[in-house]
C-alpha cells in the first residue's frame, strides 16, 4: 500500500476524487436526465465488475448474469413496496438480496460447473430465461411478482429519516434524487473496486486466474476447483444481487423487461470491449456502453436533421445500428479489449510472433 | 390420446426447423469454436427477403408456386451472400484473437442485422403471403396440413442432402479434417479459408430454408423474430452435443417435441399451477437437465478439457 502515499498517486486520486465530486453538478447543467445516465453508468460500472469476477478472474462464460440481478431488484420491489405492504428498512433488504442472489448462484453453478466453456455458457442463458419467464409469469395463480405490469411505488433508498428520492438541502446546495443516488453508486463502486483489487492478488484470486488458464492443472497442484469456481459464480450473483437492489430503489418499479438476455449480453460485452480481468478496462468499458447509446439518442437525430434537413431514417434504429457497429470495430482493431492489462497484452504478442514462426 | 399424437406432428414440424437453424450453428461451431450469434438474424432476413420478393411477385400477377420458388431462391443468395459477407468481414479477422472477442462481434453483428431489417422492413408484423394451398389431412386422430408435411419432408430431405455432402464429397471430407485439427488439415493441403467460408454459406443457406418454413408455417413475420429462433435452435444443437450434424438434427426435433408435448400437458402436470405460457422454459430446463447428465450433450463426442 506504500505506492498510494507518495505524492504523485495522491495527487492523481485527489483529482478522480474531485472529478467524481462535481460530475453530477456538471451533469446537471444539462437536465437530471444527464444525472440519471451518469447514474446508470455507475450502477453498470458495479455490475460489470461483479461479472468480471466470473469471467474475467476465473473464466467461466456467464450469459445468465442478469438474473441476479433480477433476483436483487425483485427481492428489494417485494419487501419493501405496497405490493405485499412490508417497508423493511435497507439494511434488512440488501442482505437479503444478496444472498438470495447468492443462493441462486450456487443453485445454477453446482450442478452445471463442471460443463466446459460454451456449454456453460448456453446453460447460465437458459438460466436467466428461465429467471425472466417465471418473472413474468408469477402473477396467477398467487400473484408474486405481478406479471409483465411489474412492481410499482417502490420504496427508494433511506437512512432512518434521510431519503434517496426528492430534493434535499445540504450546505446551501440542492441535491436531487438522482445526485444522491449517483454518490451513493459511487461508493459501492469503490467498494466493489476495493474487493476487485484485493481479489486480484488473493489466493483465492490466484486460484481463479490458476482455473482460468489451465483448469487440469489447477487440479493437479491442488486448488479445489470446483468450489473456487462456485465461489467465484457467488460472489458474482452477490454483487449482481445488490446492484439490482439499488436499481430497484432508484427507479421505483420493476418488471421483467429490464432483466432480458440482451441485458446480460450488454454487460458482458462491457467487460470484453473494455478488457477482460482488468479493472480500469472493465470500468472504462462500462461507462462508454452505457454513455453511448444515449449520447447517440441525442446525437443521431439532430445530426440527420443538419446533414439532410429530415429525418432520413428512425433515429432509434440508427442509433442501435451504430452502437453495433461500435461493437465489431473495436473488437476488429483491439480485440484484446480497449484497455487490457499489461501481462494479457504480452501474452497476445507472444501467440502473434508464435503463430507467424 | 389425441392431444398427445396431436402434439408430436405440430413438434416435428417445430423440430425440423429448429434442425435446420441448429445445422447452421454447429457447422459453425464445429469448425471454429465460434458462436455465431448472428445465424438468428440471417434466417429472419430470409423470410423477410422472401416476404418482399415472393409478395412482390404475386402482386405482378405470377403463378404462387413459380413466386414461392423465386422468394426461396432470392433469400438463398442474399442469405449466402450475408453468410459469405459475415465470415469474410467480421470473423476472419479475429482467427486468433482471444475467445471471446468474436462472441462479441458475432453479438454486435446482430445488433447491426435486427436494426438494418428494421430500418428496410419497418417495426410492423409482416404478413407472409400464402405459397402453399390449405390443405387438410387426418390420420389417426391428427390433424395436419400441407405446410406441416412440406415442412418435415424438405427439411428431411436437406439434412439427408447435407449428410451426404459432408460425409461423400471432398469438400465435406476437408470440412470434417478442418474441424478436427485445422494446422494440421491446412499442411494436407486443405484450404481452411474457403472451407470455413463454405460452412458459413452451406449454414446460411439452410438458415434461409428455415426462414422460409418458419413464415409459411406461423403466416407472420418480424424483424425480432430471428432472436429467439436462434436461442432455441442453438439450444437443439448443444442438446444433441454442439459440432456434431447429426446431434443437432436430432436435438432439433426432440426440442421441438418436448416442447410442444410441455405446452400441452403442464397444465394438467401441475394441476392448473403452471399454465402454458410456461412453453419457453422447457427448451432450457430440458437441456439443463441433460447436459448435468451428459456434459457434452446427446450424441456429442467425449473430448478432454482442452485440445
Amino acid at each position: 500500500m506504500s505506492k498510494w502515499l507518495n505524492p504523485r498517486s495522491a495527487f492523481g486520486i485527489t483529482l478522480i476524487a474531485v472529478a467524481l465530486l462535481g460530475l453530477p453538478f456538471v451533469a446537471a447543467m444539462g437536465g437530471q436526465a444527464w444525472v440519471r445516465i451518469l447514474d446508470f453508468a455507475i450502477l453498470y460500472v458495479f455490475l460489470a465488475l461483479g461479472l468480471n469476477i466470473v469471467v474475467g478472474y476465473a473464466g467461466l462464460l456467464d450469459l445468465g448474469y442478469i438474473a441476479f440481478y433480477a433476483v436483487g431488484a425483485y427481492t428489494w420491489a417485494l419487501l419493501a413496496s405496497p405490493h405485499f405492504g412490508l417497508h423493511l428498512p435497507i439494511w434488512a433488504i440488501l442482505p437479503i438480496g444478496a444472498a438470495l442472489a447468492c443462493l441462486a448462484g450456487v443453485l445454477l453453478g453446482s450442478p452445471t460447473l463442471k460443463l466446459r466453456g460454451d456449454y456453460l455458457a448456453i446453460v447460465t442463458l437458459g438460466f436467466g430465461e428461465i429467471v425472466r419467464i417465471f418473472m413474468n409469469n408469477l402473477n396467477a395463480p398467487v400473484n408474486i411478482t405481478n406479471g409483465p405490469q411489474g412492481i410499482t411505488l417502490i420504496d427508494p433508498v433511506a437512512f432512518g429519516d434521510f431519503k434517496f428520492s426528492g430534493n434535499t438541502q445540504l450546505f446551501g446546495l440542492t441535491l436531487s434524487g438522482p445526485m444522491k443516488y449517483y454518490y451513493l453508486l459511487v461508493a459501492l463502486a469503490i467498494l466493489v473496486v476495493i474487493i476487485n483489487l484485493r481479489l486480484q492478488n488473493s489466493r483465492i484470486g490466484r486460484a481463479w486466474q490458476a482455473i482460468r488458464e489451465d483448469e487440469i492443472a489447477a487440479k493437479a497442484v491442488g486448488i479445489n476447483t470446483r468450489n473456487i469456481k462456485l465461489l467465484a459464480f457467488a460472489m458474482g450473483a452477490s454483487f449482481g444481487g445488490i446492484a439490482g437492489g439499488v436499481f430497484a430503489a432508484m427507479q421505483g418499479f420493476v418488471s421483467p423487461e429490464s432483466f432480458s438476455l440482451m441485458e446480460s449480453i450488454m454487460i458482458l460485452a462491457m467487460v470484453v470491449l473494455g478488457g477482460m480481468g482488468h479493472i480500469p478496462g472493465v470500468i472504462l468499458g462500462a461507462v462508454l456502453l452505457s454513455i453511448l447509446p444515449e449520447a447517440l439518442r441525442y446525437g443521431v437525430g439532430p445530426i440527420q436533421m443538419a446533414l439532410f434537413g429530415k429525418m432520413m431514417v428512425d433515429p432509434e434504429s440508427l442509433r442501435m445500428l451504430v452502437f453495433g457497429l461500435a461493437l465489431v470495430l473495436v473488437m476488429r482493431f483491439k480485440p484484446a479489449g480497449l484497455w487490457p492489462s499489461p501481462e494479457r497484452k504480452r501474452e497476445l504478442s507472444e501467440k502473434r510472433t508464435e503463430g507467424k514462426a | 390420446m389425441d392431444i398427445f399424437l396431436q402434439q408430436i406432428v405440430n413438434g416435428l414440424v417445430q423440430g425440423s426447423i429448429y434442425a435446420l437453424v441448429a445445422l447452421g450453428y454447429t457447422m459453425v461451431y464445429g469448425i471454429m469454436g465460434l458462436i455465431n450469434f448472428a445465424h438468428g438474424e440471417v434466417v429472419m432476413i430470409g423470410t423477410l427477403v422472401t416476404i418482399t420478393v415472393a409478395g412482390s411477385l404475386i402482386n405482378a400477377g405470377m403463378p404462387v408456386a413459380l413466386a414461392g420458388m423465386a422468394g426461396l431462391g432470392a433469400s438463398m443468395l442474399i442469405c449466402m451472400a450475408l453468410g459469405w459477407g459475415l465470415e469474410r468481414i467480421a470473423y476472419r479477422p479475429l482467427r486468433n484473437a482471444p475467445r471471446l472477442t468474436p462472441l462479441i462481434t458475432a453479438i454486435g453483428m446482430s445488433i447491426v442485422l435486427q436494426n438494418l431489417a428494421m430500418m428496410i422492413w419497418g417495426r410492423n408484423y409482416l404478413t407472409f403471403p400464402p405459397l402453399l394451398p390449405k390443405v387438410n389431412f387426418e390420420l389417426a386422430g391428427a390433424h395436419f396440413t400441407a405446410i406441416q408435411v412440406f415442412i418435415v419432408v424438405v427439411s428431411g430431405g436437406t439434412m439427408a442432402g447435407l449428410l451426404a455432402l459432408i460425409y461423400r464429397t471432398k469438400l465435406g471430407m476437408a470440412m470434417r479434417a478442418t474441424a478436427q485439427n485445422p494446422a494440421v488439415a491446412s499442411l494436407m493441403g486443405v484450404n481452411i479459408n474457403r472451407v470455413i467460408a463454405a460452412a458459413f454459406v452451406i449454414g446460411s443457406a439452410l438458415g434461409a430454408l428455415a426462414g422460409v418454413m418458419v413464415g409459411t408455417y406461423y403466416e407472420i413475420a418480424h424483424y425480432q423474430m430471428g432472436f429467439m429462433l436462434g436461442l432455441k435452435a442453438f439450444t437443439a444443437a448443444v442438446l444433441g452435443g454442439i459440432g456434431n450434424l447429426a446431434g443437432a438434427m436430432l436435438g432439433g426435433v426432440l426440442l421441438g417435441i418436448i416442447e410442444a408435448l410441455g405446452a400441452g400437458y403442464i397444465g394438467d402436470l401441475t394441476g392448473g399451477f403452471l399454465g402454458s405460457h410456461y412453453q419457453d422454459i422447457f427448451a432450457f430446463v430440458v437441456l439443463i437437465v441433460v447436459l448435468m447428465f451428459k456434459p457434452s450433450g446427446l450424441f456429442g463426442e467425449k473430448t478432454g478439457d482442452r485440445a
